[in-house]
């Protein structure tokens, strides 16, 4: 680990300086994190008056459970749907940034604001505007012939939850696009140019893999987006319905636990997500120390 | 840009007016529901024009609330909301930096497994650990306060991980003059670190007061008493019974105050912000 090359000499001063950080973490974070490995090898009834020790079975089960894989399956369709809709959103408009001049910065502030709305409002503003009743996209849909009704649709649900999700992320990717974009060397763009490589050749042949790793960042920064943030907007919106379609394993482990009463199922459920984020976050770091070798 | 082609800056430009609108429409539509009377809800189509009950909706919910939800004056959910974002985005930042000043000026036993600690906090987001966190909060008597709203949220890896590497690139001349001055450890930090992470701290605090602001979950576990409510988990007990009477008028209204003091933020400090995101994430 990297330190400095002059540094301060005391016994007790570091320790102190690092005691509120260290206590709240070990309070509120590797506390409870143990807390939900010991439960998730035990079995209590509702009241919390018998205690059994149960080795892998609430695994085992959760394993086998068709709600759980149902869980695990809409969880899939969503962080995709989500990753792929907001990725491409934001990769046209940072192309189309690039190409304007003088009005670059209007438009970048006109469109990163969506970022600063929280996961719950966006939940609520996209479930007005498909409200079946008076929404004005089931009006619009209902011209086409396309009867809307996330009520009783699992995938008119999946839908409403995935645009609610990817409309506030749309954002975060444009800024990291066009960071991404003017990274890539001008002289190579001008060459192609030069050589007779049209917009759209360069675009598949120089631009779109150089930007790669940008996009490689911001499909695991997106996924776990999908994966764990978007709580909100599933528990504004649907909660988890209709017959389970948009119920993600976020929420899962939630409903389980607080309203299900199930503890340790949502504690096996909560280790579970618990190896997916190392998982995730590993891939991450991994991909960082690979890009400060450029 | 490489060449003038006209027809591709047209399309260029029609691509971004078409994205704007879209990113825009959902909030224009809930600024307009918050303008008219609750009867424009009742049937038909989504108004799409201003009406003339701006003054009146807003007063009502930011002053005297909705009754018939048993919500609570805006106005206090509003002051909830400010107070737990400024104590999470300060909390942060201050045991952030001390923690990243330890890390890195400092040589001791068991340094990298402090730091290792610190780390491990990255991978555990709240949700996932959503049930025993809310018990142990609920054990230490926490429930319905402003501490229990912010302290579990105060922990940070990425900005401890964020001073450390600015912390890096500060010239170690600069130490070395502090300590031929004979300058403490504390009087360098306040005297000379502090003053020179002073944009680093000012990113950092527009990204950490947006997600404590936003945050939903965790205030809608701890708060029982209405007098603890955040503005945004309030909004979701007010569609809740809006889903049975129409209400939207004012659910939207309450809906715009919600995002105004983020998106005020964002669009005042865009610099800051786009520094703060982009750094924090590397």
């Amino acid at each position: 680990m990297q330190t400095k090359r002059t540094i301060f000499g005391n016994r007790v001063l570091p320790y102190a300086l690092l005691l509120p950080q260290l206590a709240i973490t070990c309070v509120f974070f590797l506390w409870p994190a143990g807390q939900a490995f010991r439960q998730s090898f035990l079995r209590e009834d509702a009241f919390g008056f018998k205690t059994e020790f149960v080795w892998f079975e609430n695994y085992g089960k959760l394993f086998v459970d068709p709600q759980y894989h149902n869980s695990l399956w809409v969880t899939v369709v969503f962080s995709i749907g989500v990753a792929v809709l907001s990725l491409v959103t934001a990769l046209v408009l940072a192309l189309a940034v690039e190409r304007t001049l003088r009005t670059a910065r209007a438009y970048t502030t006109l469109l990163v604001w969506p970022y600063a709305v929280a996961p719950a409002v966006a939940g609520i503003l996209w479930w007005f505007l498909f409200n079946p009743t008076i929404g004005i996209l089931p009006y619009a849909l209902d011209m086409v012939g396309y009867d809307w009704n996330h009520r009783n649709s699992r995938v008119d649900a999946m839908i409403l939850v995935i645009v609610a999700a990817s409309w506030k992320q749309i954002s975060y990717n444009f800024l990291f696009f066009v960071a991404g974009l003017a990274a890539i060397p001008h002289s190579l763009v001008e060459a192609a140019a030069i050589d007779g490589a049209g917009p759209l050749k360069r675009f598949f042949t120089i631009i779109f893999p150089m930007l790669s790793p940008t996009t490689f960042f911001l499909l695991v920064v997106n996924i776990v987006y999908a994966m764990f943030d978007t709580f909100a907007v599933i528990h504004a919106t649907t909660e988890g319905g209709p017959a389970q379609s948009t119920n993600i394993l976020v929420y899962k482990v939630f409903e389980d636990g607080f309203i299900g009463l199930n503890l340790g199922s949502s504690a096996a459920q909560s280790v579970v997500l618990m190896v997916i984020v190392v998982a995730l976050t590993v891939i991450q770091f991994r991909w960082i120390e690979r890009r400060v070798q450029y | 840009m490489v060449e003038n082609r006209p027809l591709l800056n047209l399309l260029s430009h029609l691509v971004l007016i078409v994205g704007v609108v879209i990113v825009a429409f959902p909030v224009y539509v809930a600024v307009i529901a918050s303008t008219r009377g609750p009867t424009d809800f009742m049937s038909g189509l989504i108004p799409l024009l201003p009406g003339p009950h701006t003054l009146e909706n807003y007063r009502r919910i930011v002053f005297s609330g909705v009754s018939t939800s048993g919500a609570p004056p805006i106005g206090m959910m509003m002051v909830n909301s400010l107070v737990m974002a400024l104590a999470i985005a300060i909390g942060k930042i201050a045991i952030s930096i001390t923690s990243a000043f330890a890390i890195v000026y400092f040589r001791f036993p068991f340094r990298q497994l402090a730091f290792w600690m610190i780390f491990i906090t990255l991978m555990l987001p709240v949700e996932v650990r959503i049930v025993p966190t809310f018990k142990v909060v609920a054990d230490l008597g926490m429930l319905n306060s402003y501490a229990g709203l912010s302290i579990p949220l105060i922990a940070s890896a990425t900005a401890t991980f964020l001073f450390r590497q600015f912390f890096l690139t500060v010239p170690d001349e600069l130490t070395e003059a502090a300590r031929v001055d004979g300058a403490g450890p504390m009087k360098f930090f306040r005297d000379i670190l502090l003053p020179l992470s002073r944009t680093n701290i000012a990113a950092l605090f527009v990204i950490l007061f947006i997600y404590g602001w936003n945050q939903y979950l965790w205030p809608l576990l701890v708060t029982t008493d209405t007098g603890y409510y955040t503005i945004v988990m309030g909004i979701k007990r007010m569609a809740e019974v809006a889903d049975a009477i129409p209400q939207w008028n004012v659910v939207m209204a309450t809906v715009v105050l919600a995002m105004l003091p983020p998106v005020v933020v964002v669009v005042l400090m865009q610099r800051l912000f786009v520094k703060g995101l982009v750094e924090s994430e590397k």
